[in-house]
């Protein structure tokens, strides 16, 4: 993991503006914000305040309008698609409320994705996708198809997708948001043990107050595009 | 992506969509076959042209003369003169350099002389050609009655069919001479078997120098020989005849008239010694230098004829090859050829349209799923190759199949020929080839074609924007 003193992520007057004609979206506007390597950091504010839109922008899915956005030091509004793809690649885990795991494929064939993507050798990618299954507790269910198992279980299989190519940090857009409230416990609780074992930076977006309270160390509170509280849990 | 996690995929993928991805191989079958049995058709006519022509040993020689000799063939000198090269003697040194040429196989003199024979007691006049040993395995001689040279300096001779006859008419004077000229009834061809084995003996005259007593027969070898001048030797040869051929092969263009006792060409240049050109040689005071007429230079294949044409030209020769007259033959193949691929090639045309129909389709159904594999960390390089590989595999499956009717095709064209040419009672013939060439190149025309098709679905589905793919519902 990429520690090098820098913080893992730092916003510097990090803007994206969305024209829609004649008038102008400000989904981020202004954002400056740093946080260090191994935060779990919850991304908290009401629809539409640019939580997605800072999470994508961090994992150079999008490019800001203006101001800079650094991962470990490297400023992503300068890089080219391709090495923004490399970035994602070897840098960043996604997670989505929705799962977006890929149906005609078993879970396992799922998590092994992104070792394909990142040409990591096929000997190597059993052992890793096996490992990554094991740490959300699902090797009963390698070989079935996303159809086949269950929300949770689904979002589980998201999370070793995430983490098999053992990324620095790990975004989770509303990860919970499909899950009953039992089911999203786990999930947090399988999140915080990453956090804590592998020391990944989570970045967490998320409407339940309580979750992010309970679960994160640090939260962000976002609206209208704006940074509007920046709060360490005591 | 590694090429081979590319092709897994996009083969996964193609079998999600197997009956719309069937049908778009199957339409670049059909393009293929079709394509496949056109030019199949234009490669087995050529064949069967070629296999002609090249029967008759011409397309791999030069027929070279001295320039200022009679045997220039003027008109196909012109386009190629070199003027700074100025006309020499084509002579033994010549010859030797000639050989030296790189792919030249065989130079052999052309040599041709009336004279007379005896058989049975009675003279005959007739025309002896040389002919050289490489003649047997070009496969100009295949069809003779008998057998070819055993060797080439045996005393041997094979009878031109007509000349054949007439030495049996004359045997026996009651069937008139060219009664059975053209065809070839049982007992002619008992009768002409007859005459194997038989011998008939050639009357020449050797040139020899004076001052050495005559006695050395059969030598024309005048190399360090005195020059004095020289007389006339007259001498007598037995030849056994061991076939009969039908037409002298590739004749006519070594010189005029056609050979009609053809004997082993190193034979026929020991009893050449009364020769025109060695007349001319005599009264020029040239010597006792040997110097040709012409010579016929034979290359390792048809393809090399015009390098070896104009480095002879650049000796200060004349060359002609046969390869100049059907130049025109060549294009008139070049554009059936053109015409067959084209026509053949519209149907795969429109096969590469249902590629971009099914692929671009594709794109849609998969946003999501090009969204999620963004966001796993694939450039857009990924994303094209894998749009690529689809559209490469269904090419080379189609390319494949496509081969195989094509070449399946040519075999049902080929038997409906043969059973109407059997009902016309006319030999069989190969109309359709499938050679490795139209096959390789079949299967990656339809891979380029088909690759070409996924240009345009390949960057589209690369520009594809992630935050939308994966937004939408
Ligand atoms: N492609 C786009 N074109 C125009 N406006 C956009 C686009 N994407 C986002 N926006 C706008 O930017 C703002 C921020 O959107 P974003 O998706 O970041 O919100 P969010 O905080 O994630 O909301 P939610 O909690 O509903 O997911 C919104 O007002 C949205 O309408
Ligand atoms: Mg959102």
């Amino acid at each position: 993991m990429q520690g090098n003193g820098q913080p893992a992520i730092r916003a510097d007057r990090l803007t994206r503006l969305y024209k829609m004609g004649e008038t102008t979206v400000r989904a981020l506007e202004d954002i400056s914000l740093e946080i260090g390597t191994g935060e779990f950091v919850a991304l908290l504010g009401t629809s539409g305040s640019g939580k997605s839109t800072l999470l994508n922008l961090i994992a150079g899915l999008d490019r800001p309008t203006s101001g800079a956005i650094y991962a470990h030091g490297k400023n992503l509004a300068e890089m080219d698609s391709e090495e923004l793809a490399r970035h994602r690649s070897q840098s960043i885990g996604m997670v989505f409320q929705a799962f977006n795991l890929l149906p005609r494929m078993t879970m396992a064939e799922n998590v092994e994705l992104p070792l394909r993507l990142a040409e990591v050798d096929r000997n190597e990618r059993a052992q890793r996708v096996r490992d990554a299954i094991e740490r959300v507790g699902l090797s009963a269910r390698t070989n079935h198809r996303p159809t086949e198992l269950s929300g949770g279980e689904q979002q589980r299989a998201a999370l070793a997708r995430a983490l098999v190519n053992r990324p620095a940090i790990l975004l989770a857009d509303e990860p919970t948001g499909n899950l009953d409230s039992a089911t999203g416990k786990e999930i947090m609780d399988l999140l915080r043990e990453i956090n804590l074992s592998l020391r990944m930076t989570i970045v967490m977006v998320t409407h339940q107050r309580e979750l992010a309270e309970r679960y994160s160390e640090r939260l962000l509170l976002m609206r209208d595009g704006k940074l509007e509280a920046d709060g360490v849990r005591q | 992506m590694k090429i081979g996690d590319l092709t897994e995929l996009a083969i996964r993928n193609l079998r999600e969509a197997l009956l719309r991805n069937s049908l778009t191989t199957l339409g670049i079958t059909v393009g293929v076959a079709s394509l496949v049995a056109m030019l199949s058709l234009g490669a087995g006519l050529q064949h069967l042209a070629d296999q002609r022509l090249s029967q008759s040993g011409l397309f791999n020689a030069v027929i070279v003369s001295p320039r200022n000799g009679f045997g220039d063939f003027g008109g196909a000198t012109t386009r190629n003169q070199s003027p700074v090269v100025t006309p020499r003697q084509l002579d033994d040194v010549a010859r030797d350099q000639i050989g030296k040429l790189p792919h030249v196989t065989e130079v052999y003199p052309n040599i041709r002389f009336p004279t007379e024979i005896y058989f049975n007691g009675s003279p005959y006049p007739t025309t002896v050609a040389g002919i050289p040993m490489s003649d047997s395995s070009d496969g100009a001689f295949d069809g003779m009655t008998g057998k070819f040279f055993s060797s080439g300096s045996a005393d041997e001779a094979i009878l031109q069919s007509e000349f054949a006859r007439q030495l049996i008419a004359g045997a026996s004077p009651n069937t008139p001479p060219n009664a059975h000229a053209g065809s070839t009834s049982p007992e002619l061809t008992a009768e002409l078997n007859s005459l194997l084995g038989k011998e008939i003996t050639v009357r020449y005259a050797e040139r020899q120098p004076l001052v050495q007593p005559a006695g050395t027969p059969l030598s024309n070898d005048a190399e360090g020989d005195a020059p004095g001048g020289f007389s006339l030797v007259p001498h007598q040869l037995n030849l056994r005849i061991v076939g009969i051929v039908e037409t002298e092969p590739a004749s006519g263009l070594a010189g005029p008239g056609q050979g009609r006792l053809l004997i082993p060409e190193r034979v026929a240049e020991k009893l050449s010694a009364a020769q025109g050109s060695d007349l001319r040689a005599l009264l020029s005071g040239g010597g006792s230098q040997t110097t040709y007429q012409s010579l016929t230079v034979r290359v390792a294949n048809a393809s090399e004829v015009e390098r070896a044409e104009s480095a002879i030209k650049d000796m200060g020769f004349s060359a002609f090859s046969l390869l100049d007259a059907t130049r025109n033959l060549r294009v008139v193949f070049a554009v059936f050829d053109l015409l067959l691929g084209i026509f053949g090639s519209l149907a795969l045309i429109v096969a590469s349209l249902g590629i971009i129909n099914t692929l671009v389709m594709a794109i849609l159904e998969r946003r999501r799923e090009i969204g999620v594999l963004k966001a796993l960390g694939a450039a857009d390089r990924d994303i094209k190759g894998l749009f690529f590989a689809e559209a490469g595999v269904m090419g080379v499956l189609g390319g494949i199949c496509g081969v195989v009717f094509g070449w399946l095709i040519g075999r049902a064209l080929n038997l409906g020929t043969n059973i109407y040419l059997a009902r016309l009672s006319l030999p069989s013939a190969t109309i359709s080839v499938v050679p490795l060439w139209l096959v390789i190149s079949a299967i990656i025309f339809a891979v380029i074609v088909s690759l070409a098709a996924g240009i345009y679905p390949a960057s589209r589905a690369a520009k594809l924007n992630p935050i939308e793919a994966l937004r939408y519902e």
